[in-house]
């Protein structure tokens, strides 16, 4: 397929449409609402599902009913709905049914603005609701990775039968750039729903799905359940990409928007004779630790840079485990990070760790 | 149990619901949960649905009724079953689906939920049980606790100054232009009791038929957080509570009218 | 002889007393000194004969401890009176 001109959010939504999503339940709130508007045109058109639902906190309940039914489902929201769904998140995770959720970041806390921020990180990372699950968390740094990520997000989800969800904020959701859509999947018949679902217990005993185990070793046997998924999916699906690191003596670490922002800086301190080289994570959970741990042998000093202020940054610092510096830049309330100003830090780092 | 022999001129006349499992339920000795739900249970038998049917219990006494219900079943976030509903009913379409709420639940903080999904017309039916107490959490004020009732957390009775007025949801949800059949009914008795599987039979017909949100409320007992034996509770309930929550339908749209009539 | 016929599942009875209340010919009593699976005294039947098998404690009965019979009526004479 040829690339076209695509807005990010508009993007995304046609990219869940091509991945096969049956149904779509979303509330509107900036900067995501493009999103949900593209769904509520198309969704019909293909005789498919979207519902403007009452609530973020309705409508991540109806994203978890029509996962518990088997159909391929997802949800779309901005931090403060991000947070209102938590609920629903943790409910998922527990029972374990597959969703598509996205972030697009902007700035809080509270309120805040709509202006691209990650002040979400420990949220969709570590936090994600209450008691001990993780999302997979993807974070695209374009157009085209917004795309390919939200395809992948539906096959991880229910690979593992667990939540996904694309953090992006609204710079790349609302900007426009070429990129090409995959093709169109077929939507998965009913009668080809996976047999755990709730379809009518038709010639079978009843299915159940619930997030409730009232004996305590119940459900730590469930939580050991969920760990060992969770471990699988560390030791399989971490991806990053490397940008000028196989000689670096300086590492950056950033994702999404400043993530890109950083492979400027990267060929600007190149220019200027500093050998920077960039790691750009793109599942933020399971982090690429491993990978990170290595380049902290190769490296004198790592300056993790985020629109926040130092998140992601506890978790360089966890791989890094003392083996070389690390600092971080960050600038918060949806102002972004520019290349000159995090050229001066890496020259301070080089300075510092010389 | 022993074998019984039954003569022959004896004719079945009240057998176990098949959409019922044979696990004995957690409730307190004379919780009308046990009523309601084999009520519900019948219903589905005789409709005929129970291979099609998901029903979704909620948070509150109820919360394990997937035990007891011989069909696939979801469990909810407190207060989220009608819109876990909506998901389930939107993508399968051919199914019957019902959530089984209590007044917490619906009526306090799954409010947004119900009056969405009830004004959305949501082809789905809600068995809604109201006996003016939090049984699970030891009997603390509900929102549809009476005036002037003592629960735990209105230990001088509810004050109608502080803590509002008893909310009644059957009125309410009635207003709604996508409910097409809600009802208050009540277990008080044996005769409330054939009136209440008429209705939860009508709310499913409706839904069957597609004409709609359908809701029943059934008022209810809590013997336990009442300090009451169950005798007592059910008199308790017909003296007070039918006074500020009269029985009766709210909302029944010509369409199920002509069901009713239809089905005798 | 007996109009109706009521099956107890004993176990499955909480001795709530709800059945006893409703029972219209008076022949329902929770057991004296005597206890099920569960520890409550069961409900019991006094008096089989005068079962009528009207169902109204299998109706109120919040455990499904009840199963009812009820004898058919013998058929009319065909028209006889007609």
């Amino acid at each position: 397929m040829a690339k076209e001109l695509w807005e990010g959010n508009a993007a995304l939504a046609e990219a869940a449409i091509r991945a096969g999503v049956e149904a779509f339940f979303g509330y509107p709130i900036t900067p995501q609402t493009e999103v949900l508007e593209h769904f509520s045109k198309r969704m019909p058109e293909l005789g498919r599902v979207f519902l403007q639902a009452e609530s973020e906190v309705a409508a991540i309940n109806m994203v978890y009913g029509a996962a518990c039914a088997g159909a391929r489902v997802m949800t779309s929201s901005s931090s403060p709905g991000v947070s209102l769904m938590q609920e629903g998140f943790s409910y998922i995770a527990c029972s374990e049914v597959p969703a598509v959720v996205t972030n697009i970041m902007r700035g809080g806390p509270g309120l805040g603005n709509v202006q691209p921020a990650q002040g979400d990180y420990f949220q969709a990372v570590k936090s994600a609701g209450h008691g001990d699950f993780h999302m997979i968390v993807l974070a695209p740094a374009n157009v085209q990775e917004l795309i390919d990520l939200t395809v992948l997000a539906f096959d991880l989800a229910e690979k593992y039968r667990t939540l996904a969800m694309i953090v992006a904020d609204g710079s790349i959701g609302q900007m426009m750039e070429p990129a090409e859509m995959p093709p169109m999947r077929p939507v998965r018949p009913p009668e080809e729903r996976p047999d755990w679902a709730l379809t009518g217990a038709k010639g079978r005993d009843p299915n159940i799905i619930t997030s409730l185990y009232l004996g305590a070793e119940n459900l730590e046997r469930v939580n050991l359940r969920l760990q060992a998924k969770l471990k699988k999916i560390a030791a399989n699906e971490v991806r990053w990409k490397e940008y000028s690191t196989e000689d670096a003596d300086l590492l950056l670490v950033a994702y999404g928007t400043v993530g890109r922002i950083c492979q400027t800086v990267v060929r600007e301190a190149r220019r200027a004779g500093m050998k920077v080289g960039l790691l750009r994570p793109i599942t933020l959970w399971p982090f690429p630790s491993k990978r990170i741990a290595e380049l902290a042998e190769q490296v004198r000093g790592i300056l993790t840079v985020e629109m926040n202020a130092g998140q992601m940054v506890e978790d360089v610092r966890l791989a890094v485990e003392g083996r070389c510096t690390v600092r971080f830049y960050g600038r918060m309330g949806g102002v972004i990070p520019l290349p000159d100003e995090i050229l001066p830090e890496l020259e301070k780092l080089d300075a510092e760790c010389r | 149990m022993a074998t019984v022999e039954i003569p022959e001129d004896m004719e079945l006349v009240y057998k176990y619901p098949e959409s019922l499992t044979e696990r004995h339920t957690h409730y307190c000795p004379g919780c009308t949960h046990g009523i309601i739900h084999r009520l519900i249970a019948e219903v589905i038998d005789e409709l005929g649905v129970r291979e099609r049917t998901i029903g979704i219990a909620p948070v509150g006494c109820s919360v394990l009724a997937y035990y007891y219900f011989n069909m696939d079943f979801a469990e909810a976030a407190h207060g989220r079953a009608p819109a876990m509903a909506t998901g389930i009913k939107r993508v399968s379409p051919g199914k019957v689906v019902f959530t089984y709420q209590g007044d917490g639940d619906l009526a306090a903080i799954g409010t947004a939920e119900i009056i969405h999904a009830a004004n959305r017309g949501e082809l789905i039916t809600t068995i809604f049980v109201n006996n003016a107490i939090y049984g699970m959490t030891g009997g603390q004020m509900a929102p549809t606790t009476l005036p002037g009732q003592v629960t735990t957390s209105s230990p001088m009775g509810r004050d109608v100054e502080t803590a509002g007025w008893p909310i009644r949801m059957a009125e309410l949800i009635a207003t709604l232009p996508g409910a097409a059949y809600v009802t208050r009914q009540a277990v008080f008795d044996v005769p409330g009791i054939r009136r209440t599987k008429k209705a939860i039979k009508l709310a499913f017909q409706t839904q069957l038929a597609g004409l709609g949100f359908s809701m029943v409320e059934v008022l209810s007992t809590c013997n336990t957080n009442w300090h009451m034996g169950p005798v007592e509770a059910l008199e308790w309930a017909k003296q007070h509570m039918v006074d500020y929550y009269p029985l009766g339908d709210t909302k029944v749209i010509d369409e199920v009218k002509a069901l009713a009539k239809g089905r005798k | 002889m007996a109009k109706g016929m009521v099956i107890i599942d004993e176990d499955r009875c909480k001795g709530c007393g709800l059945c006893v209340s409703v029972c219209p010919v008076h022949i329902l009593r929770l057991a004296e000194g005597r206890f099920n699976a569960k520890g409550y005294r069961p409900v019991e039947v006094t008096d089989p004969e005068a079962c009528t098998g009207c169902a109204m404690c299998a109706t109120i009965c919040p455990d499904v401890v009840f199963t009812v019979y009820r004898r058919r009526r013998q058929p009319r004479q065909a028209a006889a009176t007609a």
